[in-house]
């Protein structure tokens, strides 16, 4: 339980608030305060996981988002599993349960790292496609075991037990980032009054001012971060986001920021409260105030835990107080870097050298150091390290870095840390996420964001400004600018003084060099969540893999959840070396969104479970849950599927339903067909523009069923429409199609016909339509109407209007199912009513409730089509025989009359649709089967239909189909196959696609 | 996600109110019939892809329900202007002011 690296004193921990957890099934205890990052460390803990490739041991390198290596999985119980966690980056809470992600059987001792080194060598880059390509069937067992052996984190099994949300903001001035910069930023533009969003990814504001070394008005800095908090804190127009990653940057400056609200609390959240958070903001201004990565030297051995980057160790003994080794060797190409000396010094930290790569540094940093008797070596680089799960000593030599020469021999130092700077590279990732191109600066020797489409202000180290005092004028002058562009007054204001020092330039070093060829030299990580090594893109560019991006995707750098932040710009530095070109003409890959990874309950919020897509119910679901209905989700509407009674399974219930409507009279819950009013003096040439056949002369009182096809010909829908009055139609659709074709219809009228009159309504809700059908149907509806049913009153494909059930009503007397059917439209809050009466009267009736199955059975044996199952957008209306339904004579070329008279749809021989009966009465074919016409053809067969819909009818006594089959028109009485993936083949004949009452005299009664 | 004026509610409102409905001013031949199949292939299928302006169709389909116009740059995504059916774009050049367009070839791999 001890915290052996815990130092005494320092740190802004809170050391009476010890705090438990666990990592790999072993206790540990840290300090209110820490990070799991921080804690792991305090407790020694050197190994966190295995790399993913040569299962290397791993240890801590950074201490913020740029992290690859402490990708950890959290989680107490199996519900609140979360994986790619960066220790870095997650609070200690009590009861926090971490486990490593890779490494079996443990991370300490790890089989995969064997094979590792002895597979080292068939595991270059490219090794998948090289290794495991032959024998070609053999790739699924080799995959699994690659999958097993690569994983990282993995998915909960169980429900998340806590809530997510998102909020949508508007603002004047988003500032990205807490630090120097962005609090000089968002104090400039807080008091101009603008609106402002300070988001900050880290536990509290303050950025790298919290374990500066630098004094601000002559104070540590970190008061002045609390003094400028406070500020902030109380202007009512800024809004503070700690703990929040501004994660996207999007068009027209909307960004999203994720929001860890409760995370730092718990392994849930307290009742009552948000996880996590996904604000979508529309800024006016962005202030990117992001910082800078500090980029590692590229060495040998430099993945061995122990060696880490050189600002994270003055992170975790200033800010943590935890000395993350006992001797450091720090290996640097600049100035800044050697504050971490002098931290460690401080701490008690043996600093046994100071590697600096240039020959002749003289800095301010530099002389303080020499100053405090720190050994020096200039010209000089750590060129390798030993050790194996820990540093045990690392191979100082001098160097020229413009050659890539090791110049001497060099010593080994005994020590247990290696710091290493090769310089700071700006997050450039938001600005870069919309395409605005980064840009090299030879004197910083780092990308800075290019220009952007976006209104946006880049500020501090992100801008390529690195001096504390420059850093917050540059914030500052930001934070005007966004201001005032937004509309806001400039503010003027006194920035606090900073003790300036003299900082020399700093040199270009990304690969040390060694003695040996980088083949064979041990292995120099660049990418060490992804296991490239600068021999890995040596090889890819030799290979011809020139284009950055082609390095990228051959040698995976950069492809990890850390998306390479530590990785990418030493990767492509090599490339260019390699190549012998400068590092702005290699350019660096594309940034896209996310810039830390984001969980998936931020992305769905609230929708989820009940809410993750509406449920449309019609006016009569709770009756079918009464009376025992399966449901069938048809869009985004529960319709009733069958109504099965005790002992009943789906095929016996459906077989008696059909029985039912054949004999005696059932009843249909139709109201989820699509409904739309039409209304206008020129409603009627509307309808004859996108309907196929025409309307011209149909009266009032009258119905007509219609298709509707797009341009290309091709059928999209269709359903009966009634004449109201002469300027007045009520249109019906299929249930899925209701809101495509309303938009259809609102597309051509405002873009091509404005001048038309006519209005269009969505009343599919405010109807309730039950269809009755069946012989029995008129004698039962005659005992709940007014409506005079005789049939020469009331004839097939009219309508009237009367009272049911004692309320207002439209009838409809057209058919779905070949029997004399009524559907009777009522306002849907009367819906329950009229039901129960018709119920109630339709006793003596044998009144059955039938749900889609049966409606589906009983159309098909009638040979109706159902558009989107015998159609699929290439089928014309003479390809369903539905000829007659196509106005040839109208004069105005509606919709889909040019499309279907191309050459290709008026040729021989299209796919038609007939109906199937199997030889075996038995045997029902699946419905998508595949149809030949010689079934002995060998493979491939000519395919020449497949089947639509394909039922038992147990009225008729057999089985049959409904296919679309290459001329089957005239085809009748032939036979077709349908060789089905089992080995069977079933066999049928070709017949009309109307099997039951073929004049259709059972509906006109 | 776009910020999208919608010239029939005068509002600039969020893209997920709306939806893209393709590119604009295709109209509708005033004889289909007359078209050859080539002329109506064309018609039908084949859009421009153009980097740089394009008029495109769009409709606030989550609120007014209209259909108007959009002059959109495709490579900075900026919208010059917005106007209703039947009204003619007031930009069809890049103007001057436009900033360099940074995404290069390729880069969408």
């Amino acid at each position: 339980m001890s915290q052996i690296n815990r130092l005494s004193k320092g740190g802004r921990i809170n050391r009476n608030q010890p705090l438990t957890f666990t990592f790999n099934g072993e206790s540990y205890q840290g300090f209110s305060g820490d990070t799991l990052a921080a804690a792991l460390l305090a407790n020694g803990v050197d190994v966190v996981g295995r790399s993913f490739k040569y299962s290397r041991p791993r240890g801590i390198v950074a201490a913020g988002a740029e992290e690859p290596n402490a990708v950890l999985q959290i989680g107490a119980t199996e519900a609140t599993q979360i994986p790619n966690v960066r220790a870095t980056q997650q609070a200690l809470y009590s009861g926090l349960v971490a486990n490593s992600v890779n490494g079996w059987p443990s991370v300490n001792n790890d089989l995969m790292g064997i094979l590792g080194k002895v597979g080292g060598g068939m595991m270059a880059p490219g090794f998948y496609y090289k290794t495991f390509m032959y024998p070609q069937n053999l790739w699924l067992t080799y995959e699994k075991y690659i999958r097993k052996a690569a994983g990282l984190g993995r998915a909960p099994k169980e429900n998340d037990p806590d809530s997510y949300d998102y909020l949508n903001q508007h603002c004047d001035v988003l500032v990205v980032g807490g630090g120097a910069a962005g609090l000089a930023a968002a104090l400039a533009a807080g008091r101009s009054g603008a609106r402002v969003i300070l988001a900050d990814e880290q536990e509290e504001f303050g950025g790298h001012l919290l374990d500066s070394r630098e004094s601000l008005d002559g104070k540590p800095a970190a008061d002045w971060v609390a003094k400028a908090v406070a500020e902030l804190q109380k202007m009512p127009e800024v809004t503070l986001l700690p703990r929040s990653t501004v994660h996207g940057y999007h068009d027209h400056n909307f960004l999203t920021i994720h929001e860890r609200r409760t995370d730092h609390l718990g392994d849930a959240a307290p009742m009552g409260e948000v996880r996590q958070r996904l604000h979508r903001v529309r800024a006016k201004r962005v202030v990117l105030a992001a910082g800078a990565h500090e980029r590692p030297l590229v060495y040998g051995n430099n993945d061995v835990p122990g060696n880490m980057l050189a600002g994270a160790v003055s992170t975790y003994v200033r800010r943590y107080g935890v000395a993350p080794g006992k001797q450091l060797v720090l290996s640097t190409t600049n100035d800044y870097a050697y504050r971490v000396a002098l931290d460690c010094l401080e701490a008690g930290i043996k600093v046994v050298a100071i590697a600096d790569a240039r020959s002749n540094p003289k800095g301010a940093w530099v002389e303080e150091a020499r100053a405090k008797g720190l050994r020096v070596l200039t010209g000089s680089a750590v060129i390798e390290v030993r050790g194996s799960k820990r540093v045990s000593a690392a191979r100082v030599a001098a160097i020229d870095p413009q050659a890539h020469k090791v110049t001497s021999p060099g010593e080994w130092l005994e020590c247990d840390l290696v710091a290493s700077s090769g310089g700071y590279s700006p997050v450039v990732h938001l600005a870069s996420h919309l395409g605005g191109k980064p840009t090299w600066r030879e004197d910083i020797l780092g990308f800075v964001p290019g220009e952007g489409f976006q209104a946006r202000v880049c500020a501090g180290a992100m801008n390529g400004v690195f001096a504390l005092g420059d850093v917050l004028a540059d914030g500052f002058e930001a934070g005007v600018k966004a201001a005032t562009e937004a509309g806001f007054k400039p503010v003027s204001g006194e920035l606090p003084k900073v003790f300036g020092r003299h900082e020399e330039p700093s040199i270009a070093l990304f690969q040390v060099p060694h003695e040996k060829p980088t083949a064979r030299a041990p292995k120099q990580f660049v990418d060490q969540q992804n296991d490239v090594t600068a021999a890995g893109i040596e090889l890819a560019t030799r290979e011809g893999f020139e284009s950055v991006e082609h390095v990228k995707r051959y040698t995976a750098l950069g492809f990890g959840t850390d998306q390479g932040k530590l990785g990418n710009i030493n990767g492509l530095a090599i490339a260019a070396r390699s190549m012998g070109i400068s590092i702005p003409q290699m350019g660096t890959t594309m940034f896209r969104p996310n810039y830390t990874p984001v969980t998936f309950g931020a992305v769905a919020g609230r929708n989820c479970g009940a809410l993750f897509d509406p449920v449309r119910y019609t006016a009569l679901h709770s009756w079918h849950l009464k009376n025992g209905a399966e449901f069938e989700d048809v869009g985004q509407w529960k319709r009733p599927w069958y109504f099965p009674k005790a002992g009943e399974d789906m095929h016996a219930a459906v077989g008696r339903e059909c029985k039912a409507v054949r004999d005696s009279v059932g009843l249909l819950d139709a109201s989820t067909l699509g409904k739309i009013d039409i209304q206008g003096p020129d409603a009627r040439e509307f309808l004859n523009r996108i309907y196929t056949n025409a309307w011209t002369k149909l009266d009032v009182g009258k119905a007509r069923y219609g298709l509707m096809c797009k341009e290309d010909g091709m059928v999209f829908d269709d359903g009966v429409t009634a004449c109201l009055a002469d300027n007045h139609f009520l249109m019906t659709t299929t249930t899925g199609g209701a809101a495509r074709v309303m938009q259809w219809m609102e597309i051509y009228h405002q873009t091509e016909w404005p001048e038309l009159k006519v209005y269009f309504t969505s009343v599919t809700d405010h109807w309730a339509t039950m269809t009755l059908s069946g012989p029995n149907s008129r004698k039962l509806l005659s005992e709940v109407t007014d409506i005079d049913l005789d049939k020469d009153a009331f004839p097939f494909m009219t309508w009237k209007e009367g009272k049911v059930g004692g309320v207002p009503a439209r009838v409809f007397r057209i058919s779905f199912t070949g029997e004399l059917s009524y559907e009777v439209n009522v306002q849907a809050d009367y819906a329950m009513g009229v039901l129960e009466k018709i119920v109630e009267a339709g006793k003596k009736y044998n009144l059955t409730p039938y749900g889609t199955e049966t409606m589906h059975v009983l159309r098909a044996e009638k040979g109706f089509i159902i558009v989107g199952q015998e159609t699929d957008g290439s089928v014309t209306p003479d390809d369903l025989n539905m000829g007659w339904c196509v106005g040839r004579t109208k004069p105005f070329s509606w919709i889909g009359w040019r499309g279907m008279n191309r050459e290709d749809c008026v040729k021989e021989n299209r796919k038609q649709l007939v109906g199937l009966k199997p030889v075996n009465t038995s045997a029902v074919l699946p419905e998508g089967a595949q149809l030949v016409f010689d079934a002995k053809q060998a493979i491939p067969m000519s395919m020449v239909g497949h089947v639509t819909s394909s039922y038992y009818s147990t009225s008729m006594g057999f089985s049959f189909a409904l296919a679309l089959v290459k001329g089957g028109l005239k085809r009748m009485g032939e036979k077709v196959f349908a060789p089905l993936a089992d080995g069977t083949v079933i066999e049928a004949e070709i017949v009309s696609s109307v099997f039951f009452d073929p004049k259709g005299e059972q509906q006109n009664v | 996600m776009l910020n999208i004026f919608c010239p029939h509610c005068g509002e600039l409102r969020s893209e997920e109110e709306f939806h893209s409905a393709g590119q604009a001013h295709i109209p509708r031949p005033l004889d289909p019939n007359a078209c050859t199949d080539a002329e109506w292939g064309e018609y039908l299928f084949f859009r421009d892809n153009p980097r740089g302006i394009h008029h495109e169709l769009w409709i606030h389909a989550a609120g007014c329900r209209q259909y108007f116009n959009a002059t959109r740059d495709t490579i900075s995504y900026e919208i010059f202007e917005t106007y209703k059916i039947g009204e003619k774009p007031s930009v069809t050049a890049k103007p001057n002011s436009a900033k360099q367009p940074s995404r290069a070839a390729g880069e969408k791999a």
